[in-house]
């Protein structure tokens, strides 16, 4: 019987024939990612009483929540995973200013390669989907077992396959695409189920715009997310990674448990927001009426990357971020930064008003670096707009696509790029 | 206890709606906080204080789908059970939390049909193994996905870190007979 990609890649890293789905397997698992929660990592692993970790070589840990130390707290945790790291010997460690959100760093860096298991002490790991990694995520004393005996059990999931056909229309982008989703399929649409994306319109987008999907189906309960491994994805890969890359893809009479058709063009005819509180609350932006706008924040593991600069940089060129708005950008690497310095988004984004924080988080998860107050309206490119999310309990939090985050600055209040920037270009950047 | 029992009693102490996110459990805010005993203080600190200031050793959080949706932090389930949750009953659960829970020893119990038909301080008796939730207050019984063995397993061990604790000593016995 065929497999499907989740199927096929756990059916290896459990030695078995075949699988299929509500099967219970122990996988080995080949990348251990965490982030500052290593700490909590780090004391159940103590606590268990065990003394090595499995493989120091397979351990990933990067800073990217609190950076740099926003308080004495994190400033301990932050040299106690430092001394673990030593200790141990963990050979992949990405301290402040060397990487960036852990989700970028992790392929940048060349360490995620199609038909891996990866598990992450973080609920984006499925981002590593656009990859065709099996990626998921895990909690943090589970990781404490991982990294004990480098394996896990896993239910195998069954699969939902999304096929989107059709041209995106002018500064419409795979954010819209996937809230639009989100909003049909609900915040636990895909709840515990593997989702494939494909069809011509996933296999046109370039690698950065395949994360947006595989990041964001964890907000509908994504146990991981695929998109094609296809020549686009590997020519992305070849420059990074070492090891030979092999081509995988769902067999032609895998058995899915659903499969939902969409046309680019005609289903998307507009920008696509989430609205507070919810990430499945979704309306097309003309349906909002004024919403004005204090903050707006473009950067995170779903949109910080170089084509999410570019596409701000070109709508704020020659513009000024408006009078009652803050624009906050943050590259979500120290590769992109450099990057989007070299090509003039820097320069062009901070011209028009932004303010440039550090590679890192930033304010997504509410702790420092753009904290909202009460009464607060902000609009971001994050995946997350739950109550209190990025500040005060009081603020509203509207999720959009770095086009539309660029053109709220500037105007103030939620608006679509096409108002502003008259010459309608494609948002998306064509591999 | 592969296959046994476990039962446990408790009281109502929140009837919650759908979707019931990491954030509201837990704020973000706190995360840097990583001894799990502290983090009880901060249990729905913004979406739901009064539950914080109400709750009960043993008490019982019944809520809709999706429960626990959002951030994999693990804090989200330390709070509850370090503020003193005996148990979670929910619709359903999402996938990390529930993971979370049980390896943190705090049931996690799904049940579709409890909602409806429990109050605000209730009296409940969960029979983990069995799959039932007895209603002691107004006598009806509602069914309880029957929790996975391994799941049964773990919680009676008190979650993942004295399971594996045991094991890993078992395994060293089992591999240096000499060292006894
Ligand atoms: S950018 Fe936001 S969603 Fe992504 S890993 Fe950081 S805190 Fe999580």
């Amino acid at each position: 019987m065929g497999m499907t990609l989740a199927e096929k890649i756990l059916a290896r890293a459990s030695g078995c024939e075949c699988v299929a789905p509500d099967q219970v397997v122990v996988a080995r698992v080949d990348l251990a990612l965490s982030h500052e929660n290593a700490d909590l990592v780090r004391k159940s692993f103590l606590e268990i009483g065990v003394d090595r970790v499995w493989d120091p070589s397979k351990i990933v840990i990067v800073f990217d929540h609190r950076v740099p130390a926003e308080s004495e707290k994190t400033a301990a945790t932050h040299k106690a995973v430092r001394e673990f790291v030593a200790a141990q010997g963990i050979e992949h460690f990405y301290d402040v200013g060397r990487g960036g959100i852990c989700h970028q760093v992790l392929p940048e860096e060349g360490h995620v390669r199609p038909g891996m298991v990866i598990v992450g002490t973080d609920s984006h790991t499925t981002t590593h989907g656009a990859f065709g990694a099996f990626a998921t995520g895990i909690g943090a004393t589970e990781m404490a077992g991982v990294w004990m005996v480098g394996s896990l059990w896993f239910k195998v999931p069954s699969t939902l396959r999304i096929e989107v056909e059709g041209e995106f229309r002018p500064w419409i982008s795979a954010k819209d695409l996937i809230l639009h989703i989100i909003g049909r399929l609900g915040a636990a649409g895909a709840d515990y189920r593997a989702v494939e994306f494909d069809g011509p319109a996933i296999r046109r987008m370039s690698v950065a715009s395949r994360m947006v999907l595989t990041n964001l189906a964890m907000e509908m309960g994504a146990k991981v997310a695929f998109t094609p491994v296809d020549e686009i994805l590997l020519d992305y890969l070849r420059p990074r990674v070492a090891e030979k890359l092999e081509m995988i893809a769902p067999d032609a009479d895998a058995r899915y448990e659903r499969a939902i058709a969409i046309d680019a063009g005609e289903d998307l005819w507009e920008p696509q927001i989430a609205c507070p509180h919810s990430v499945d609350r979704v309306q097309p932006l003309s349906a909002l009426g004024d919403v004005p706008v204090h903050q707006a924040v473009l950067g995170s593991c779903t949109n910080g990357r170089l084509e999410d600069l570019e596409v701000a940089a070109r709508v704020v060129a020659g513009r000024t971020v408006h009078p009652r708005t803050r624009l906050i950008v943050i590259p979500a690497s120290q590769q992109i930064y450099r990057e989007a310095m070299r090509l003039g988004f820097i320069e062009t984004l901070v011209a028009a008003g932004a303010i440039i924080n550090p590679p890192g988080c930033g304010p997504c998860v509410g702790v420092h670096q753009g904290i909202l107050a009460a009464g607060e309206t902000c609009v971001s490119s994050t995946n997350r707009n739950f109550l209190g999310r990025m500040g005060s309990k009081d603020s509203l939090l509207y999720l959009a696509s770095p086009a539309v985050v660029a053109a709220s600055a500037i105007a103030g209040q939620l608006a679509h790029p096409v108002s502003l920037v008259k010459q309608s270009e494609p948002c998306l950047v064509e591999a | 206890m592969p296959g046994g029992s476990l039962t446990l009693r408790g009281r109502v102490r929140a009837l919650l709606g759908d979707d019931i996110d990491t954030d509201m459990i837990y704020p973000g805010r706190y995360l840097n906080i990583t001894d799990r005993e502290k983090t009880a203080a901060h249990l729905f600190e913004l979406a739901y204080p009064e539950i914080r200031a109400a709750i009960q050793p043993g008490d019982v959080i019944v809520a809709g789908k999706n429960f626990g949706c959002g951030s994999s932090r693990e804090q989200a389930a330390a709070a509850l059970k370090f503020a003193g949750a005996g148990a979670v009953i929910a619709a359903s659960f999402a996938r990390i939390f529930f993971r979370n829970a049980i390896n943190l020893g705090l049931p996690a119990v799904v049940s579709p049909d409890a909602a409806p038909l429990c109050s605000l301080a209730d009296e409940l008796e969960i029979d983990l193994g069995a799959g039932e939730i007895h209603n002691l207050t107004n006598g009806r019984t509602s069914p309880s996905a029957a929790l996975d063995p391994r799941a049964v397993e773990l919680l009676a061990a008190g979650g993942l870190v004295p399971y594996l604790k045991r094991k890993y000593i078992n395994s060293r016995r089992e591999t240096c007979p000499s060292t006894e």
